[in-house]
């Protein structure tokens, strides 16, 4: 079992540095596609009105002119053991993790990608609960009464909601509920839970159900597609031919095998919700990390998208590292392979 | 004296298509394509999609006739639709009239018939396309990894954890973001649609490359294989010959299946701004321009609308096509 988590541990180390290569290589190579020269990103640094000598200067400070390795490896130096930045004017400390500062406004990333972490976090998890919820519920019903009326509609209904953008029953569910009927809050308000639960999850409301709702079609669908499969299997008529009730057949021997590739699905699910639930929090204006990503991208604010990118890279590798641990714990021949 | 062979028995049962298309006739082999069209033409849901389909890409094609008989040009401003103090389109439903059949736009007073009508074309052209590339890339990915094995198979499968831990929705963001206006030969949208046809495509075929992967792995150990490779075929005769044919099925399949996704995808695009510019009419940046006037449900409805019904035809059709071709659904 441990050398299976070290390995495990090890791999997702690579994926991580795999992953903050490619991003690094790409938004380092595209800007420059779009005809951005070193200058031109030393200028974001110190603004329009210093001179071209200045510009240079701090070009060459910051190493701009570098083969983009060395540009790298300075990135992740100040990832892992953090960074100096000398303007000239003084020093200033960037602790580790330092993703560096934003172009725009100046203020280092690190605190702002701290500061909306809890806003996504808790969008994904109360749409996480709600979904898994209610989409394996509604699938493995599906499943025990196929054919029936619940399961034409609870499927219809599903297919309809994997068919549907989260910008447009977003923007309806907005329309009705908070605009036209006032029962739930507009867009854009967030309480942090500890100052205020109840407001936190008035606010959040709307935003759970509908994101919940576009998962929940999936989910449902691939329950009771496995539930199909697994309740045709042997081992359940030798469950029920064992005499065990057939509550405990369903739950125990059918649902515990076709919940196997949910769990995976939801790992990576829910890791990416975690990076950034960029429609979600688009369509409901909340300042939480898919935002900060849209905002960085228009503002072409390169240490921010880098931020904001292997930060969301990081939570989709720890959320299939759980997982894959879960199925050690629970399965022994994946920590025997 | 009785039957041994009856054939309205217990065989029947067990294959009513057999009834249906033997009866009468010498018992003939029927290729899978066959039996699955057999399948396909009695699920009436799936068909539906599939007309529905069919009804968007005539649309989509004679875009410019539909618009010239039923509307006005989808970029022509109509102030007279506008009442000029709240700016809003005159009359009820926001300006449904049989001038505008789905009413105007707030404030420049476009027909939004015209520009539905006229934003299929792009949605249809950059899912197909972008489902294209993804479909190439991922056959050749997954025929490779699942032919070979080995290392090759690792570091392809590796190759596809890492886009599967991608947080693609922004990563495609930031590469649409920065499209320049001019490169390739080409200049504006024509440039952004040919680059989102490109980024879409590249972040999807991990999905089908996954599936080919393992049909191929299953392929790659069946009788006809064996029998290729020990009369001495190269590889290349294998791949293209033995294995690829047999491939076509679910490729077609979960092709069917990406091409909603791919849509979808264009439409977050286009709805964040980071898709095709406008004044070009596409469904998700209809979608945007709506979310400033959430008084006037039609505005919202109507692109929505079209959206879903385009998704869920072709999730309907490429369900049903799944259906047909995977035995283990019957």
């Amino acid at each position: 079992m441990l050398t299976y988590i070290i390995r495990r541990l090890i791999g997702a180390l690579a994926m991580l540095i795999v992953i903050s290569m490619v991003t690094f290589g790409i938004f380092y190579i595209v800007p420059q596609w779009a005809g951005a020269t070193p200058e031109a990103l030393a200028s974001r640094y110190v603004g329009r009105a210093a001179t071209p000598e200045t510009v240079h200067l701090v070009a060459q400070k910051l190493g701009f002119y570098d083969p983009v390795v060395v540009q790298y490896g300075r990135f992740v130096k100040g990832l892992v053991a953090g960074a100096e930045y000398d303007y000239g004017a003084g020093v200033e400390q960037c602790p580790a993790p330092c993703f560096g500062y934003s172009f725009i406004s100046g203020q280092p990333v690190w605190p702002d990608l701290l500061d909306r972490l809890p806003v996504t976090f808790s969008l994904a998890i109360g749409a996480a609960i709600i979904w898994v919820l209610a989409g394996i519920g509604v699938g493995v019903l599906s499943a025990l009464r196929r054919g029936s009326f619940f399961d034409r509609l609870s499927m219809g209904t599903a297919l309809a909601g994997v068919s549907l953008p989260i910008f447009f029953t977003g923007m309806i569910t907005l329309v009705i509920f908070s605009y036209g009927l006032g029962w739930t809050a507009p867009g854009g308000a967030y309480t942090a839970f500890l100052d205020n639960p109840a407001q936190w999850a008035y606010n959040l409301l709307l935003p759970w159900i509908t994101l919940a709702f576009l998962f929940a079609a999936g989910y449902a669908r691939l329950t009771r597609a496995g539930m199909l499969e697994t309740m045709g299997e042997d081992y359940i008529r030798t469950a029920r031919a064992k005499g065990l009730r057939e509550r405990e057949v369903i739950v125990k021997h059918g649902l515990r095998a076709a919940l196997t590739p949910i769990l995976t699905l939801f790992g990576i699910d829910f890791g990416l919700l975690i990076g950034g639930a960029v429609l979600t929090e688009t369509t409901y204006t909340l300042p939480g990390l898919g935002q900060y990503a849209i905002l960085a991208i228009r503002n072409q604010d390169l240490p921010q998208v880098m931020g904001v990118v292997l930060i969301a890279a990081l939570f989709v590798v720890i959320a299939s590292l759980v997982v894959d641990l879960l199925y050690a714990v629970v399965d022994p021949r994946v920590r025997l392979s | 004296m009785t039957a041994p062979l009856d054939v309205s028995g217990s065989a029947a049962e067990a294959h009513p298509e057999s009834v249906l298309a033997g009866a009468g006739k010498a018992i003939q082999g029927r290729s899978l394509t066959r039996i699955a069209w057999m399948r396909l033409r009695r699920d009436k849901i799936a068909l539906a999609g599939g007309v529905v389909v069919l009804l968007l890409i005539i649309m989509s094609i004679f875009s410019s006739p539909i618009i010239a008989a039923f509307g006005h040009p989808p970029l022509e401003f109509h102030q007279d639709a506008i009442d000029q103090n709240t700016l809003l389109p005159k009359g009820t439903f926001g300006g449904m009239s049989s001038e505008y059949l789905l009413g105007v736009e707030p404030v420049n007073g476009r027909d939004i018939f015209s520009r539905i009508v006229a934003g299929a074309g792009i949605s249809l052209l950059i899912g197909f396309l972008a489902t294209l590339v993804s479909v190439l890339i991922g056959t050749v990915m997954g025929v490779l990894a699942g032919y070979f094995g080995g290392w090759v198979d690792q570091v392809i499968g590796r190759i596809m954890d890492v886009f599967l831990a991608f947080p693609l929705l922004v990563f495609a963001i930031a590469l649409a973001g920065v499209i320049p206006d001019k490169g390739f030969g080409l200049e504006g949208n024509g440039l952004r649609v040919a680059m989102l046809i490109f980024i879409i495509g590249f972040f999807s075929w991990p999905s089908i490359g996954r599936i080919v992967r393992g049909q191929t792995l299953s392929l790659r150990e069946r009788e006809f294989v064996d029998a290729a490779r020990s009369l001495g075929a190269r590889h290349g005769y294998i791949l293209f010959r033995e294995v690829l044919p047999n491939l076509m099925a679910p490729i077609l399949v979960y092709a069917t299946l990406l091409i909603p996704t791919n849509i979808l995808f264009e439409a977050a695009l286009s709805f964040l701004g980071v898709g095709i510019n406008p004044p070009t009419p596409t469904w998700g940046g209809m979608l945007s321009e709506a979310v400033r006037f959430y008084t006037l449900p039609h505005f919202v409805l109507f692109p929505g609308l079209a959206i879903f019904i385009t998704v869920l035809a072709f999730n309907l059709f490429g369900d049903g096509l799944r259906d047909a071709f995977d035995p283990r659904a019957h």
